[in-house]
């Protein structure tokens, strides 16, 4: 599947959550996802982004314009080599955080792409692919 | 390198090389006659001049950290906070104390002249301090622009959270731009303030200016809105669009305990109503 398009950006700080916001919502554009696919891959992003730092103690988010046949994808992933998440189903319950948040991001973040493929070992880290496609 | 003869030199021939200077500048690359008065430019280049005399007679020429640069420091850093003030560029400002250079050199030259071995150490040593004085001018300018980017970030968090007086008993809160979680803390406190501060009972929060609405969007706004019904007041939440309410249903936020209206007006409306007023058409009858 070629890779048409690739870029990565660092997550240190509150504010990369934005540049990574802004970001994904020009791809989306550039790539003509509807008004609402296009606010649905900003949300994910912006959920597991900021997943990364809060947990993860920040890492990369790299973005993906994919083309497979005639349709094309936007992929945005996510890593980080923080603690890592034990138990996986656990973390995508809704209501389940084990910070101050609403337990709500990470399950919500999975409804809102078409692919959603975690992987996480505890000590190491975590990698959340996301893909749409059109 | 050496600048065992600098003191002297600067002792001996410093009426010269202030007029050599000045002339200079006021000729140079970073000349600016429109920004600075001549009777200026001689004034804050003999104070320089004076600084850097006493400076350098402590015989510290190689690192300008030290006790003895500190002075002359200072008056570099409040030389280029008002030149950046008055326009100069930061190029500008750094040529300043390079056009030192040359009416500097010229007078090792002429001193050192049977000892050109001296005098090429002495020259070297004078430039090398030189081009560090120059480039702290530099050091300021970046410093002072970052406390100015600062402020102004600061000002943009002030400046971004409008509390609007509807009507009697009714305040509206247009919520405007990307609500990272500093800003929505803010944001949150100023309305509960003003809540408090006009007694309202109704407070509209329009979120049709916010890009994204995730779940700590969402937290702070229901955070707000249990906040706000503590002190007795009621909210209403509008300005959600289409693709906004099916991303929250995405994630699974619960907004039933709030009421939630398309549009301003529409919020406005039940609040006017909820306060026992009624909005009402005239009727104009046709002859
Ligand atoms: N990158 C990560 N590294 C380590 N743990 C994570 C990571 N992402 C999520 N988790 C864990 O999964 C839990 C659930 O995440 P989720 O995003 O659903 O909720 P939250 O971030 O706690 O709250 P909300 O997203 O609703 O504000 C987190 O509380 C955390 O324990
Ligand atoms: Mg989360």
């Amino acid at each position: 599947m070629p890779t048409l398009k690739s870029e990565v950006q660092p997550v240190v700080t509150e504010n990369d959550i934005v540049y990574v916001r802004q970001n994904v919502r020009k791809w989306a554009v550039e790539m003509k996802f509807s008004l609402v696919d296009q606010t649905k891959m900003v949300t994910a992003a912006s959920e597991l982004a900021r997943n990364l730092l809060i947990y993860g103690g920040g890492g990369e988010v790299r973005l993906e314009q994919l083309q497979e046949g005639s349709r094309m994808g936007l992929r945005v992933m996510f890593v980080d080599q923080g603690p890592g998440i034990p138990d996986i189903e656990q973390a995508l319950k809704d209501g389940f955080t084990s910070g101050k948040g609403m337990g709500l991001g990470l399950g919500g973040a999975k409804r809102l792409v078409t692919d959603f493929d975690i992987k996480s070992i505890v000590g190491q880290g975590t990698s959340i692919t996301t893909t749409k496609w059109r | 390198m050496s600048t065992i003869r600098l003191p002297e030199i600067l002792q001996k021939a410093k009426a010269q090389i202030l007029e050599e200077w000045v002339k200079q500048q006021m000729s140079g690359a970073g000349a600016r006659a429109d920004l600075i008065k001549d009777g200026e430019l001689r004034k804050q280049s003999e104070e320089f001049l004076n600084n850097f005399q006493r400076s350098a007679q402590s015989g510290e020429t190689e690192n300008i950290q030290l006790p003895a640069w500190a002075p002359t420091l200072e008056l570099i850093a409040d030389l280029t906070r008002q030149r950046e003030r008055m326009g100069f560029s930061p190029s500008e400002t750094a040529l300043f104390i390079f056009s030192l250079k040359e009416p500097l050199l010229a007078q090792v030259r002429a001193e050192l002249k049977k000892d050109p071995e001296a005098a090429i150490e002495e020259s070297m040593g004078i430039s090398a301090l030189l081009d560090k004085l120059g480039l702290y001018t530099t050091e300021i300018y970046q410093a002072s622009r970052e406390e100015v980017i600062r402020r102004q970030q600061e000002e943009l968090l002030e400046l971004s959270t409008p509390v609007v007086k509807m009507w009697d008993g009714i305040v509206a809160l247009p919520l405007i731009g990307t609500l990272d979680s500093a800003r929505t803390s803010v944001v949150m406190e100023s309305l509960l303030q003003r809540i408090v501060e006009t007694g309202s009972e109704i407070a509209i929060i329009d979120i049709t200016g916010v890009p994204t609405v995730d779940t700590l969007v969402a937290q702070h706004l229901l955070k707000t809105v249990a906040a706000a019904r503590l002190m007795g007041a009621d909210c209403i939440i509008s300005g959600i669009r289409p693709q906004i309410a099916q991303t929250m249903v995405h994630l699974a936020i619960d907004l039933s305990a709030v009421t939630t209206k398309a549009t301003m007006a529409e919020a406005l409306k039940t609040a006017l109503a909820r306060t026992g007023h009624r909005v009402v058409k005239d009727v104009v009858l046709k002859a």
